[in-house]
């Protein structure tokens, strides 16, 4: 394993940001945390970085204990989640920053601030003040500054938090396959989840200073492991249920679910695309509270009596206005036992 | 941090303890009931009733007329104003003997306003009052004028729009963001006023003393060390309070406000009210501020052909051992040294407040590094000279004794202009070069001096201007053959004849000069974020 956390643990004041938190990370993987804020990410970056020390537990690079290694001797690579370029500095004096530290010769670091701006897509860029750079210019910027002493570890803080939502998407795609080029292991943490599914090899889903969950996009995409990391991804109808068989009780009444769902009180998690709307009479009785254009799809809002509210996806044309009475079937192939 | 400490202790702390302890002890212990009988003293108890009415009247009298300044130099554009604000601020760096001076040139005995209208200001206490607000304009200007000038009008704007009037919104909007500038301002005002001794020396003649003027005068003319012990610790108390409320409104104006760009904040003056109020202010500002210099100026060239700047380097004057004009060097190379010092230290100490794992006990160093300001220059010039006398410490010959006792004086600006700078650093940039693989001496070279430096110019220049005026502990350690300019100033007025008046004229017009100079230099490397003062 190229990174090793072993219970790693910081609190503030009596209350644990970090959680004896186990973390492996191999060479060219590429990680990405998932969660709220608030629930320990940064810190989990910081205490890697070696700009926190843990109040307990380990931090291991290539199987060696960092305890006492301060931060410039650790070799990882940190962007932050505003960049922190040096104001003082042009853009080629940031990107040779880290190899100067090193004590790079000259005409290496000249080559390297080339190499690096060609490669995150600014070429000839060396000379421009970073206070002209656009958001997107600098984020290109401090990746090549973070890059640029070829850390073991890259570390991402938000990449692209700042930016807006077109550019995410773009730059998203270029990170991922840049890292794969380049064979960079990488430790990202991110509070996006389309972000974090669209960059990572696997992803880990934190709370509270503990992790929730860990597995591939498509793994916590599919099963999520509890209700929180459900509610987390966006899936609003997550509801107690107690299983028997093929049935599950709940406040919405009989849900069927999967052939081999465990048994017992559970949390059921219904994807809005197993939210079926039929005529109403039969099923489950809804009046339509809200509906939402999301462009592929119109998210409708149910409010089935008393009961918790359901969210439901319909194809544009068959979508029903707002106050109509509709009936609910649920389709057990878009439902999830959770934990 | 290790440095500032030893430097306070053994330059600070160390003399004033020795001065009041040679007063309040003699061979069989401690005398604390001399406190009572000095206290029960009318003489004593007339002098602390003046030094606080005086300190308190000036303050108020500044805030009024300083205020209208504060809100024209904040809010209002018009042609010159970076000039003008240079102007004002001339004045604080201005040694207070040279202030004296410049009121004594207009006001006193054969003054301008005795040849033009025959009315002498020197016997009553109008002159030191108009002199304290002479000096301390720029403070408030500074302090309320630099907060006022970043506030968000915006933050007005929103009050409007939920419904308050102009005055409702000025009064819950403005108001209060500005309070705890005003009370700092003041505060710094009543410190200055309550230890003033240059001014009211040469301008309070024999019926005004200050504190300060009565330890001098106890120390140096009546040679009673238990009555000045005393009166040092009273002084020693009320400073300290005050800078304890002082420290309190400086954290709380830190906390919570939205600044914004200064240069976003000011528009053209608009309407009869605003166009009266500058008219106001730039009349006040020439009567006040610009007519005492020019007056002083001009006496200086009183006697034809320059004869009293010529008579500057004349050896044979009897008021020294050496000519007059010897003095601009020495004070040259005095305030040089003491700079250095006060730059070395006051930079040691400000980049040890501004550590993040900094603990109660280095936060509270920040207040004491204040108390220079306050406590009697006199009491410390004196204590250097009889705690400073023995080895391993005898520097009582030395060079090094001046710049020392200036130098103390300079480190509190120092440290106050450099530490919001250094806070201003946003402490993920140095993490971020410590990532890169940068030494902690590394991250300070490259990430925090470069951000610095101006600030460190800055702070330099203040030291120097500072230590070029410091009169009070100079007055007592300077040896007779190597007077700085303040202290010859001061000798050349306490001599009689109209050749001693003009050479006192024409040496405070040069000492005004440098000042100036110096902080006109300054005034184009500041920028408005760089401090308080």
């Amino acid at each position: 394993m190229l990174l090793s956390l072993r219970g790693a643990t910081v609190r503030f004041g009596g209350r644990a940001v970090l959680d004896a938190v186990d973390l492996d990370v191999a060479e060219h993987e590429i990680v990405c945390v998932l969660g709220p804020s608030g629930s320990g990410k940064s810190t989990l970056l910081r205490v890697v970085a070696g700009l926190q020390e843990p109040d307990a537990g380990a931090v291991l690079l290539a199987g060696r204990d960092q305890a006492g290694v301060p931060a410039h001797r650790r070799e990882v690579g940190l962007m932050f989640q505003d960049h922190q370029l040096f104001p003082q500095r042009d853009v080629g004096g940031n990107v040779a920053f880290g190899l100067r530290a090193r004590g790079v010769p000259r005409a290496e670091q000249g080559e390297r601030v080339r190499e690096l701006l060609e490669l995150v897509g600014l070429p000839g860029a060396a000379r421009r003040a970073v206070a002209a750079l656009s958001g997107g210019e600098q984020q290109r910027v401090a990746l090549a500054r973070a890059l640029a002493p070829r850390p073991r570890l890259l570390m991402l803080d938000e990449p692209l938090g700042q930016l807006d939502r077109s550019l995410r998407e773009r730059l998203v795609v270029e990170l991922r396959e840049l890292f794969g080029r380049l064979g960079t292991t990488v430790l990202a943490v991110t509070h996006d989840q389309g972000e974090a599914f669209a960059l990572a090899d696997r992803v880990v889903v934190m709370r509270e200073g503990r992790i929730a969950q860990s597995g591939t996009p498509l793994e916590v995409w599919q099963r999520p492991a509890d209700a929180f990391v459900a509610r987390f991804l966006g899936f609003e109808n997550v509801v107690e249920a107690t299983v028997t068989g093929q049935n599950a009780d709940t406040a919405w009444g009989k849900v069927p679910v999967p052939g081999d769902a465990p048994q017992g009180a559970r949390t059921l998690l219904v994807r809005p695309a197993g939210v079926r709307l039929v005529p109403a009479g039969e099923g489950l009785r809804c009046r339509v509270a809200a509906r939402t254009f999301r462009g592929t799809h119109v998210a409708v809002r149910l409010q089935p009596g008393d009961a918790p509210p359901l969210e439901a996806a319909c194809a544009l044309r068959a979508a029903p206005e707002a106050g109509d009475e509709v009936g609910v079937e649920f389709d057990p192939d878009e439902i999830v036992v959770l934990g | 941090m290790a440095g500032p400490v030893v430097f306070f202790a053994l330059f600070f702390a160390y003399p004033v303890v020795a001065i009041v302890g040679r007063g309040l002890k003699d061979g069989d212990g401690w005398h604390l009931a001399r406190i009572g009988q000095v206290l029960a003293e009318s003489g004593v108890r007339h002098v602390l009733w003046f030094t606080t009415w005086q300190a308190l009247v000036s303050t108020a009298l500044t805030l009024l007329v300083a205020l209208p300044g504060a809100y024209v130099f904040a809010r209002l554009d018009f042609p010159g104003k970076q000039v003008l604000r240079a102007v004002v601020t001339v004045p604080f760096v201005l040694p207070t003997v040279v202030v004296g001076t410049a009121f004594l040139a207009l006001a006193g005995r054969g003054g301008l306003l005795d040849e033009v209208w025959g009315v002498r200001l020197d016997t009553t206490v109008w002159a030191i009052l108009l002199a304290h607000v002479f000096f301390n304009y720029a403070v408030v200007v500074r302090t309320v004028g630099g907060l006022w000038a970043q506030l968000d009008p915006r933050q007005e704007e929103a009050a409007r729009m939920l419904g308050a009037s102009r005055a409702a919104a000025w009064r819950t909007v403005t108001l209060p963001a500005l309070a705890p500038a005003v009370a700092a301002a003041a505060l710094m005002v009543f410190l200055f006023t309550f230890t003033s001794f240059g001014v009211v020396q040469i301008l309070g003649g024999p019926t005004f003393a200050t504190l300060e003027v009565e330890i001098y005068r106890q120390t140096a003319d009546v040679f009673d060390l238990s009555t000045a012990a005393v009166l040092t610790m009273i002084q020693f108390v009320a400073v300290g309070a005050v800078l304890a409320v002082h420290a309190w409104t400086v954290r709380r104006r830190e906390s919570a406000l939205r600044l914004v760009d200064a240069s976003l904040t000011a528009r053209q003056p608009r309407g009869a009210g605003q166009w009266a109020l500058l008219a106001g202010v730039l009349l006040t500002v020439a009567v006040l501020l610009v007519l005492p210099l020019a007056v002083l100026v001009e006496r200086s060239l009183d006697a034809p052909g320059f004869a009293s700047y010529r008579a500057l380097a004349d050896a044979d004057s009897g008021v020294f051992l050496v000519p007059p004009i010897e003095a601009i060097g020495t004070s040259l190379q005095y305030a040089a040294a003491a700079t250095v010092i006060a730059v070395v230290i006051g930079g040691l100490a400000a980049t040890a407040l501004t550590r993040r794992d900094a603990g109660r006990l280095v936060r509270g160093f920040d207040a004491l590094l204040m108390l220079p300001l306050g406590v009697s220059a006199v009491t410390v010039g004196f204590g250097f000279l009889i705690a400073l006398d023995e080895p391993p410490l005898d520097l009582r010959s030395s060079w090094i004794l001046v710049p020392l006792a200036q130098a103390l004086v300079g480190v509190p600006f120092v440290v106050r202009t450099m530490l919001p700078v250094l806070r201003a650093v946003d402490t993920r940039l140095r993490e971020a070069a410590a990532v890169l693989g940068a030494s902690p001496w590394r991250v300070w070279r490259e990430v925090d001096l470069p951000l610095v430096r101006r600030a460190l110019l800055v702070a330099a220049g203040f030291a120097f201007a500072v230590s070029l005026g410091e009169f009070g502990a100079t007055v007592f350690i300077a040896r007779p053959d190597n007077p700085t300019l303040p202290v010859a100033v001061a000798r050349l007025l306490g001599r009689p004849g109209e050749t001693n008046y003009g050479q006192a004229m024409a040496l405070s017009t040069i000492l005004m000069v440098v000042c100036a100079v110096a902080l006109l230099v300054l005034e184009r490397l500041r920028t408005d974020r760089t401090g308080e003062f």
